[in-house]
């Protein structure tokens, strides 16, 4: 741009940049240095400190309601994630191999459809269609929760993957076709292995996503059907006992363990 | 294999048969235009014209990525219109190397072997005896990412040549080298050529690559053929106008044809063969070599101005205006003293080699 050449302009130098970035940081890590500071808490209440103790994630371990709920949570998320994953690959497959077409725009909006449609809708949408099912069939099982969540979670496996097709280098394929390889070949011994790092990223983000989810799962599960989020939802509609803390803070380190394994797959390009 | 009386169709590697190509979309574009060809057995053939002039559709056609629009391609005489790429017994080398990144050099150029079902033993003897033949034996571990430019297209080569292919196709293969590996390469290419005796079918907009490489080049513009012909009945005998500026440096003279001969613009008479009726206007051609620049007032010719004099260290090249103002360039060999006397402005007579002017087509 012309502003540009005449004067270099630097969003760094303007004034209180710096002020504004503390503020921001700060916003956005003070509640969590919080939380996880008061989950080592030894008292009873969230807001005063008395003293340091792992009390909270003994309790929380030992609570058979915490148990189910974590172990529902990870088989929703793991099938949620695999199904997901497989068909935002499939996806991915069909929309980038090929050159522009008549109405890719569209269909990229379908697929992320659930990224830009307000999820309480999505929610509400899926509740009454799972209702009539349930009603229909008598089937009251986790297929509901994980079919729900694997829909939304295609787009995020779908994003990575697509990024990592999109930057593939088309000729390969067909260098692997020159070299004898069936479509089939090509794919298992080409496509596939450039392709693992994009499905691995899409997986565990699908996989976070999942665990997190509470309006959806809120919805659409049947009774007795708590997943973590939805049972932490529940304590704090009594009374909030670091219990609470000291579970999103497992889930804090799980996720964030999750993400650096991300960042590590999809920056690995070459 | 050979049956007796196939011997014409068994001395042709590949022929393209009135193949065109139109890609389709909102402008038609016609790649390739009722395009003929005869690829002989163990030639080095050459496609060569501008970006655009359809010889890489060609060439992807005769690898199968890309299906004509109409026409025949075959292979040793066998139709292989509609065979898919991996069930032809053609091999690539492709401008960018197309080398796969998660392969060593050893399993890139294994990978044809592979897919071709040969056991590990052959796989691994061929792959060796390749990294031999590009003079890479050492580099048998590494990955792509880490050789140098030159390093990654003898890989390619030796990827594509690995399954002993029936054709080999390179298309601009030299292209992204440097000026010194790119003349490295060519030499590499000929000896490649004829220490396998694979037909290589090569792609190039170079038409000094082309001349100094080829058995026989076809040049292309436009989506024809132009003219086939061996690099040095191409640029002795350029069939048009587009040829014989493309291949070489020309000088473009106007005349009318007079009787067995053609008066130029600027009044003089030589001795040409047209084979056209008197009073037609006729283009001719002339190379800057075989242009003879005489001293005025001693030696006989047209007589012409200096309007420019250029060194290039082995020759200079003069630029002459004619009596009529036609331009010419002259290019003359440098004499051991360096200096041949001619400025800008000296007068000089111009006659050129005996059957050196030609008459093309239009």
């Amino acid at each position: 741009m012309a502003e540009r050449k005449r004067r270099r302009f630097s969003i760094t130098a303007l004034p209180g940049f710096s002020t504004l970035a503390i503020v921001t940081f700060l916003v956005l890590y003070v509640p969590i240095v919080t939380m996880v500071v008061y989950s080592f808490n030894a008292s009873m209440s969230v807001a005063v400190w008395g003293g340091f103790s792992l009390e909270w994630y003994v309790y929380a371990w030992n609570n058979t309601l915490v148990q189910e709920a974590t172990v529902r949570s990870v088989i929703i998320a793991v099938c949620a994630s695999g199904i997901a994953t497989t068909v935002a690959t499939m996806a991915a497959l069909g929309t980038t191999r090929r050159g522009r077409y008549k109405g890719q725009t569209i269909i990229y909006l379908l697929i992320n459809q659930p990224l830009m449609v307000p999820e309480i809708v999505t929610a509400v949408a899926l509740l009454i269609v799972f209702a009539s099912i349930k009603v229909a069939t008598g089937y009251t099982g986790l297929a509901y929760l994980i079919i729900a969540h694997s829909a939304f979670c295609i787009p995020f496996a779908y994003l990575p993957i697509r990024a990592r097709l999109e930057g593939m280098d088309l000729t390969l394929e067909i260098a692997s076709a020159d070299l004898y390889a069936s479509p089939w070949r090509a794919f298992r011994r080409v496509t596939l292995p450039l392709l693992a790092p994009g499905i691995a990223a899409g997986a565990m983000l699908a996989f976070v996503i999942s665990l997190d989810d509470v309006i959806i799962t809120e919805f659409v599960k049947s009774a007795g059907q708590d997943t973590l989020p939805t049972y932490m939802l529940g304590q704090l509609r009594r009374a909030v006992t670091p219990e609470v803390n000291a579970i999103s803070t497992a889930l804090l380190v799980l996720t964030v363990l999750l993400l650096t394994l991300f960042y590590l797959l999809t920056r690995r390009r070459d | 294999m050979a049956s007796a009386g196939a011997s014409a169709q068994q001395d042709l590697a590949v022929e393209a048969d009135r193949v065109s190509k139109v890609f389709g979309g909102k402008t038609e574009v016609r790649a390739l235009d009722d395009v003929s060809v005869a690829i002989r057995r163990n030639e080095f053939f050459t496609l060569l014209g501008p970006s655009g002039c359809g010889k890489t559709t060609l060439l992807r056609m005769i690898a199968g990525f890309e299906p004509p629009t109409s026409g025949t391609i075959r292979l040793a005489g066998k139709d292989i219109t509609h065979l898919p790429p991996n069930k032809r017994p053609v091999n690539t080398v492709f401008q960018n190397y197309a080398l796969f990144p998660h392969m060593t050099v050893g399993g890139n150029i294994g990978f044809g072997l592979e897919e071709l079902r040969k056991s590990k033993a052959e796989v691994e003897a061929q792959v060796d005896k390749m990294l031999q033949l590009v003079r890479m034996e050492s580099l048998k571990a590494r990955m792509p990412s880490a050789l140098s430019g030159g390093q990654q297209q003898r890989v390619a080569l030796a990827r594509a040549l690995a399954p002993h292919p029936e054709v080999l196709l390179l298309d601009e293969p030299l292209s992204a080298l440097d000026l010194k590996l790119r003349k490295e390469m060519q030499t590499e290419l000929k000896r490649l050529q004829s220490e396998t005796g694979i037909t290589f079918i090569f792609v190039t907009h170079d038409q000094e690559e082309a001349l100094t490489m080829s058995d026989r080049v076809a040049v292309m513009s436009e989506g024809r053929i132009l003219q086939v012909g061996s690099p040095k009945d191409i640029y002795i005998n350029p069939v048009n106008r587009f040829v014989a500026d493309f291949i070489g440096e020309t000088n473009f003279l106007s005349g009318t044809v007079e009787g067995s001969a053609v008066r130029m613009s600027w009044g003089d008479v030589l001795d040409v063969k047209t084979g056209r009726p008197a009073g037609t206007k006729v283009t001719l051609a002339v190379r800057p070599e075989q242009v003879r620049v005489g001293v005025a007032g001693k030696d006989s010719g047209a007589g012409a101005t200096v309007t420019e004099a250029v060194y290039f260290g082995t020759d200079t090249h003069l630029h002459l205006a004619l009596a009529d103002g036609t331009p010419l360039v002259a290019r003359l060999q440098n004499p051991p003293s360096g200096d041949d006397g001619l400025g800008v402005g000296a007068k000089v007579t111009v006659r050129f080699a005996d059957g050196a002017v030609k008459a093309l087509e239009d």
